[in-house]
């Protein structure tokens, strides 16, 4: 089956059986391999992506359910790296061996496009389906509330460029 | 049957110490005994490592360092050529870092594993920046016609004082290329207080990487024509394929070749099972988990579980030892004496599966005779030494290429799926990943060995600790513990006792077993502590001032090492007063005794000695009337020697992950074996920490020594469970015996 959906602002159309799910077609047909794999059952967040906007994990989406939407994965979160969240992220520093990460700050910037100014209760909720095996929580609580910063400092400068994924 | 397994798993040990696998056991073995065996193809022959090896300098000053060991997320990719860059006096913001290959007779040994890179590699790593650093000033000499004992160096530059004359690096290092490379032993070392580098926290080389999606890892590579590989092993450990609908699985979707894997004489390396390469990996993965359909010849194993080891632990436990692995004095005369205060009790841990992020997985292109691996490997020669076993070729004709790794704690120390790539792409012909399921990858660990100790102490009427005597019920035969399920006689309190026995009873398993993160320690730690916990508390003593009071005592003298042990491979003992320092250290900065702590709310202490370490910590954990358990804050406090952290901010980092990893091995990391399969096969059944259930600060801190610098890839893990199982009995009244508690009615708050 062929279905078309736009990954990273770039129009795809993938010919893989109904059933597909996203994160494979992103990985393994599409090529673009920030996107991990952990699980495969929506309970490690590795592979998050965001679709329409939402944090959505990859590996339980089927390809059906993912055409004619708009796909971001970590690669077309900023064109160099800029983001918010990986500036902060590259700031503090977070990772150990870092694998996890992407669905990381997939999950905590889709938190942040909706809720600037996250407390720590916040964060706790939009970031526990996203294990870290490696232990690096207190980093990611930190990395969420410098992000928010660096975005709100942004948007001060340049309120036109604020509006990334 | 019973004779054939025994005979089997002999077997099995054998060939794993001959083909690579001896990691395992070194991995638990003091570092100089480690070092002391140089015939085994990891470590030897001992290669003179050169600066040009490691060190590129190119004429506009850029310097290219070389990081030659496995990066698993210690942070080894900086710290090593921190030590380099420091000596070599280079200017930091100019290093490029590069991942090497495997060539153990440029780099010599490339290892992840027993906290081992620090130790190993703090001297020769320094010399070789140092030496590059001459070669530079004696260039420079030369140009200028001036001794070289009268140039000194500032970030990247050489200056020659008397005729104010100053060249860089870069300029220099065509020429510097040409001097003879010095004798290490003729140099001068920095002073530590002129560090730039060491002790100063340098960010992680791969983060641009990470944070926006690059592939880096072995899950990530690819090759032009490259075909993905599943593996399906039969669930029974040490089961093998009788046959398979491989006709029916060549129709499916995609699916290019299927077919049978005969287990290989080492089973450890390659086992039995049905290879599926498919155009696309989610192919491959489709026709196993839909179609696929083996009948397995399940083996001896599939008799045994964990019911049935816990019931002969128990019958063991009740019979005379096998084995005394240390006896002082006699702990039985005590215990039978008048004036003492007697302490029983038994405690239990299970298997664990090391569930690194990434999944097993490999590369391999195997084109003329000829094979190349890209593995995320913490032991890639073992590798190349099985894959060349396996394959029927040299181990000359592999190249291995050292990917970024997504979390090893141990796992990766055995190349099992290293050498099915290599198997499968040698017979399809064509470039593979192979990558595995979480659900294989929980159902084909090298498990954390599952133990029973058997306690008995007395504490006099002062106070004191007099007896002590465990019978530890664990896996193996023939006298031999079982991979990475030995204890050693000298583990604390060991010597600190006056009446000790540490004795064992074992029994045979067909469960693959191996080194987890902080091996043997992460389970012993939380029963010598919480037993220590036990006595203090029968004595009516604060746990703190107990164990400081414990380790004032004058020790016995340590163990004679194996007759034929060169001295200076002697096993290091332990230091009762730089465990004292770090202890009192915790108790400080974590308030010990001084902090008012509101209702069912306490601290926990425990300390423990590994991998050269020593680590003292402290937990504040608070128990609801429901049992909901929150870890408040956590202390850690560390000896690693004398620059305190090399690399400050990945210490930090390394020892608040050893928290979080110690609070999920407290509450819900367990495999169960049943009929000689794991139970468990996916995160919602074994739960690795979540970011809700996280403290909210972690305090680490290293206390400096006059020790040469040692690795905390590991000792910084174990004491944190006895903390918290300590702090839950104090906050309730509740000993906690056995791991873990989730299934004894504890979840996170
Ligand atoms: S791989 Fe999708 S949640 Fe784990
Ligand atoms: S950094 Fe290793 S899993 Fe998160």
């Amino acid at each position: 089956m062929a279905y078309k959906l736009t990954v990273n602002g770039e129009p795809h159309t993938v010919d893989v059986p109904e059933g597909t799910p996203l994160l494979w077609v992103i990985r393994d047909v599409i090529g673009l391999h920030g996107t991990k794999y952990g699980c495969g059952m929506a309970l490690c967040g590795c592979c998050t992506v965001h679709i329409n906007g939402e944090a959505t994990r990859s590996c339980t989406t089927a390809i059906q359910n993912a055409a004619g939407k708009h796909v971001t994965t970590l690669e077309g979160l900023s064109a160099d790296g800029t983001h918010p969240v990986q500036l902060a992220w590259e700031e503090i520093d977070v990772p150990q061996c870092g694998y996890c990460q992407a669905g990381q700050i997939m999950s905590a910037s889709a938190l942040l496009a909706k809720n600037p100014h996250p407390t720590d209760a916040d964060i706790d909720a939009a970031m526990d389906g996203n294990i870290c095996r490696c232990g690096t929580y207190l980093r990611i609580r930190k990395a969420i509330h410098r992000a928010s910063e660096i975005a709100a400092k942004q948007s001060a400068k340049a309120p036109a460029a604020a509006a990334h994924s | 049957m019973e004779k054939t397994m025994v005979s089997r798993r002999s077997f099995l040990r054998a060939s794993v110490i001959a083909g690579g696998g001896m990691m395992l056991a070194y991995y638990i073995e003091p570092l100089e005994k480690a070092l002391a065996a140089p015939a085994l193809p990891q470590f030897g022959p001992p290669v003179t490592l050169l600066p040009a090896s490691f060190i590129t300098i190119a004429p506009d000053g850029a310097i290219t360092i070389m990081a030659k060991n496995p990066e698993i997320g210690q942070g080894v990719k900086v710290m090593l050529p921190m030590l380099i860059a420091e000596e070599l006096d280079a200017d930091w913001n100019a290093v490029e870092i590069e991942q090497a290959d495997l060539i153990p007779e440029k780099y010599g040994s490339q290892i992840a594993g027993g906290s081992t890179a620090t130790p190993t590699n703090w001297v020769p790593m320094r010399q070789l920046g140092a030496q590059c650093r001459a070669m530079l000033i004696a260039a420079a000499a030369e140009n200028w016609g001036v001794p070289a004992s009268e140039c000194t160096t500032s970030p990247s530059h050489v200056h020659h004082e008397g005729s104010k004359r100053t060249a860089s690096y870069g300029e220099l290092s065509a020429k510097a290329a040409s001097m003879p490379v010095p004798d290490p032993k003729t140099l001068k070392m920095k002073d530590p207080k002129d560090y730039r580098i060491i002790g100063h926290t340098q960010a992680n080389p791969d983060i641009k990487k990470i944070v926006s999606g690059k592939p880096l890892f072995g899950i990530d590579h690819t090759m032009p024509g490259m075909l993905y590989a599943n593996f399906e092993k039969c669930p029974v450990f040490g089961g093998k394929v009788s046959s398979a609908n491989l006709d029916e699985i060549k129709t499916q979707p995609g699916i290019r070749y299927a077919f049978v894997v005969e287990p290989g004489p080492d089973p450890s390396a390659l086992a039995g099972g049905v290879a599926i390469v498919a155009d696309y990996w989610y192919q491959a993965r489709h026709a196993r988990d839909n179609v696929l359909k083996v009948v397995w010849d399940e083996g001896p194993t599939a008799k045994q579980g964990t019911d049935t080891y816990n019931a002969t632990a128990e019958d063991l436990a009740k019979k005379d030892p096998g084995q005394t692995l240390r006896k002082d004095g006699d702990a039985e005369a005590v215990f039978a004496g008048l004036g003492v205060k007697v302490v029983e009790a038994s405690y239990s841990y299970p298997f664990l599966s090391h569930v690194p992020l990434e999944p097993m997985n490999c590369s391999a292109s195997f084109k003329d005779g000829k094979l190349e691996l890209w593995a995320p490997s913490q032991i890639p020669s073992g590798g190349v030494a099985q894959a060349a076993a396996a394959l029927g070729i040299s181990q000359k004709d592999i190249t291995l290429h050292l990917t970024r790794i997504g979390g090893g704690f141990g796992r990766r120390l055995t190349n099992d799926y290293v050498v099915e790539a290599a198997y499968i792409a040698k017979q399809v012909g064509v470039p593979i990943k192979l990558l595995w399921t979480r659900e294989q990858d929980m159902g084909h660990d090298f498990y954390r060995p599952a133990g029973y100790h058997n306690l008995k102490g007395a504490v006099d009427a002062s106070g004191k600790i007099v007896a002590w005597r465990n019978h530890f019920v664990t896996f193996g035969e023939n006298g031999r513990f079982a991979q990475s399920a030995g204890l050693s006689g000298e583990e604390f309190p060991s010597r600190f006792v006056p009446n000790f026995s540490q004795l064992a009873s074992m029994m045979p398993s067909g469960v693959p077993m191996g080194a987890m993160r902080a091996p043997g320690s992460n389970a012993i730690a939380f029963v010598m502590q919480s037993f220590i916990d036990e006595l203090a508390h029968a004595a009516g003593r604060d746990p703190l001032q107990f164990r400081l009071d414990l380790l004032a005592q004058t020790p016995l003298p340590p163990a004679a090492p194996p007759p034929g042990t060169p001295v200076a491979f002697a096993p290091v003992a332990f230091d009762g007063p730089r465990m004292a320092k770090v202890l009192t250290t915790v108790g400080e900065r974590s308030g010990w005794g001084k902090t008012k702590l509101p209702a069912n709310t306490a601290m926990g202490v425990a300390f423990h000695f590994s991998h050269r370490g020593y680590f003292a910590e402290v937990a504040e954990v608070h128990v609801s009337k429901d049992n909901a358990i929150r870890v408040n804050k956590a202390w850690v406090v560390g000896d690693i020697g004398s620059v305190g952290a090399i690399n400050p901010g990945a210490a930090q980092n390394i020892s608040q992950g050893a928290v979080i990893e110690g609070m999920s091995h407290t509450m819900g990391y367990e495999i169960t074996i049943d009929k000689g399969r794991a139970v468990q096969s996916n995160f919602h059944q074994y739960p690795p920490l979540r970011l809700t259930e996280a403290p909210k600060e972690i305090d680490i801190f290293f206390v400096k020594s006059d020790n040469p610098p040692t690795g905390l890839g590991e000792p910084a893990l174990p004491p944190m469970i006895p903390a918290i199982t300590n702090a839950i009995f104090t906050a309730s009244g509740k000993r906690i015996r056995s791991l873990p508690i989730e299934p004894q009615g504890y979840s996170w708050a």
